[in-house]
């Protein structure tokens, strides 16, 4: 079985984002970036399918600049096979980025690819579902749960949604986007840092790709958010019930 | 222009109020495009729901069909791009619920379509507002193209009301065999007598400052049910496996914005901020008096959850039976 779990190199989300005084983007200068947190639940599903299935390969891949490799190493150390970083530079929307790693799919063939729900950056949650239906792949997004028949030509698929949990089947193949819950990744080992060194890593400039990247959603600028005041120490619960009840009338 | 065409999702025969939010942000941009606004109804057996939405003033494009009985994204996906196309739509809207969020995506790539996900403002023709790195930052962007796709936040609109007599018009689809792999096989419904997250006007959260689930039992859910709350949790506490993830609040969970919101043993984390940082009323009870909670809320209580809690409860209590 061939999985592809696709990884975005985005900001530390413990990391303080400002929004430039010009409006044209965020301050990137000093900033920290790893994995999107998503991503990395894929890739730690793709490696527990692999330790159940013998000959199972684990396919990385990544667009945008060439410090993507970072996020890439990463991932190779946890125990993913190989990886395919498609250089991009200019701005890219969820579509693009779908119809690019919609020719990745076609060149690798693999049997299932594994997601994050979403980029902790772009927050789009849009990229999976996207790529599906370019594909005409059946999907299973925000996923707690996976299982494979089997036959491994089908997979049953928990999803986390409104108001409790959904069982989905669907054949492969086909393309599956973790949520929070689907497992806890793992660190990489110092041994595996060192294999990591020596998998392949090919880099593909999206040019070579023939593909329509021009993007339909354009970022026009970006603002900070309104800034709410801090609000009002109070001394006991009795204080705060009455305030409560008399001052902000909500109970 | 062509018109608005609107998502109406419908969950176990009801219209949840995101969905009367939907139908609120269409009429909003229906004004602002200055096209018409309708609305596309799938599933089987859905006279009842069809009369309903009319209410509201739309034309109701009713798909019956067994086929969609069961939400399934590709399914749906075909069927709401074809409508879509067949009646012109310029834009078509949805809240970002579960399914808003799995189906649009793809009726966007059923169209050629950009999309704008989670949008809290709609600017004009093309132009929206939505939050983007957990909300720190509002991003303005444009959708370029004869047809869009958006999903809205369920708690940057008001709900729609009745106000209106529309008018229904059945619409076949047809879905090809390629939209036809996933199969629904159940649904297991968290079971609560309590209001839905989203829709509560007041909410009662806790962090992992609650340190187990059976402090979740204990401690918080008294206070929960004193004041007709939700329950809701933030990432760190959904990790820990205290709560059921369908109860996270914020970047990655379910984005509220209640009357009342009381924060309990949490400190703040970024990505928590970005769910309830709207909420009307923020009251934060954390021990430690440096918690960046403390930052966005109008009423700061310094204490031990442990002891404050079940004091906050018991006033209420007090308070409600006088």
């Amino acid at each position: 079985m061939k999985i592809l779990v696709t990884v975005k190199r985005v900001p530390d989300p413990n990391s303080t984002i400002k929004v430039k005084p010009d409006g044209s983007g965020i301050v990137t200068e000093g900033l920290k970036y790893v994995i999107n947190p998503f991503d990395e639940i894929a890739i730690e599903e793709g490696l527990r399918i692999k330790e159940r299935l013998a000959g199972t390969e684990v396919v990385l891949a990544s667009i945008g600049e060439k410090a993507a490799q970072e996020q890439l190493r990463t991932g190779l150390a946890m125990g993913a096979d190989r990886a395919v970083l498609i250089l991009a530079d200019g701005a890219l929307d969820s579509l693009a980025v779908a119809r690019i790693l919609q020719k990745v799919v076609e060149n690798e063939k693999p049997d299932l690819v594994l997601m994050g729900k979403q980029a902790i950056d772009d927050d789009s949650n849009q990229a999976g579902q996207m790529l599906a239906e370019l594909l005409g792949w059946p999907q299973a997004t925000f996923a707690s749960k996976v299982e494979l028949d089997s036959g491994q030509n089908r997979v049953t698929v928990v999803r986390e949604v409104d108001g409790g949990l959904e069982t989905v089947r669907m054949p492969l193949p086909a393309i599956i986007t973790a949520d929070l819950r689907l497992n806890e990744p793992r660190y990489a080992s110092l041994p595996g840092i060192m294999k990591a060194r020596k998998k392949e890593l090919k880099e593909i400039p999206l040019a070579e790709l023939g593909v329509d990247a021009n993007p339909k959603l354009k970022l026009l600028r970006v603002d900070p958010p309104p800034k709410r005041q801090a609000g009002r120490k109070v001394s006991s619960v009795q204080e705060l019930v009455h305030l409560l009840h008399t001052e902000a009338k909500v109970i | 222009m062509g018109d608005v065409l609107v998502f109406a999702e419908h969950q176990r025969g009801k219209f949840p109020k995101t969905t009367l939010v939907a139908i609120h942000a269409s009429k909003e941009a229906a004004a602002k495009i200055g096209g018409g606004c309708c609305a596309a109804l799938l599933g089987a057996g859905i006279d009842a729901l069809a009369h309903e939405l009319a209410e509201y003033g739309l034309k109701v494009y009713a798909v019956d069909d067994p086929a969609l009985e069961h939400y399934v994204a590709d399914a749906y996906a075909a069927a709401l791009g074809q409508l879509a196309k067949e009646k012109g739509a310029s834009l078509v809207l949805a809240t970002a619920t579960a399914v808003g969020k799995d189906l649009m995506p793809r009726v966007a790539v059923r169209l050629g379509a950009g999309m704008a996900s989670d949008v809290i403002a709609i600017e004009g023709p093309n132009t929206y507002k939505r939050p983007m790195w957990a909300g720190n930052a509002v991003a303005t962007v444009q959708l370029e193209g004869d047809i869009q796709v958006v999903t809205v936040r369920g708690t940057a609109f008001d709900a729609a009301k009745k106000d209106g007599k529309g008018s229904i018009e059945k619409a076949t689809v047809n879905i090809d065999a390629s939209a036809r792999k996933m199969q629904f096989v159940e649904f297991a419904e968290t079971k609560s007598d309590r209001p839905v997250l989203t829709e509560a006007s007041i909410v009662v959260s806790g962090g992992r400052g609650l340190k187990s689930a059976e402090n979740f039992t204990k401690v918080l859910e008294p206070l929960v049910d004193v004041l007709g709350a939700a329950m809701g949790a933030t990432r760190a506490a959904v990790d820990a496996g205290y709560v059921p993830n369908d109860l996270q609040v914020g970047q990655t969970g379910k984005v509220v914005a209640p009357e009342l919101y009381i924060a309990v043993g949490i400190s703040g984390a970024i990505q928590h901020l970005a769910g309830m940082k709207d909420s009307k009323v923020i009251v934060a009870i954390n021990k430690d008096e440096e918690a960046p909670i403390f930052q966005v809320a109008d009423y700061g209580l310094v204490a031990d959850l442990f002891k404050a809690v079940p004091e906050l409860t018991e006033e209420i209590r007090k308070l409600k039976q006088a």
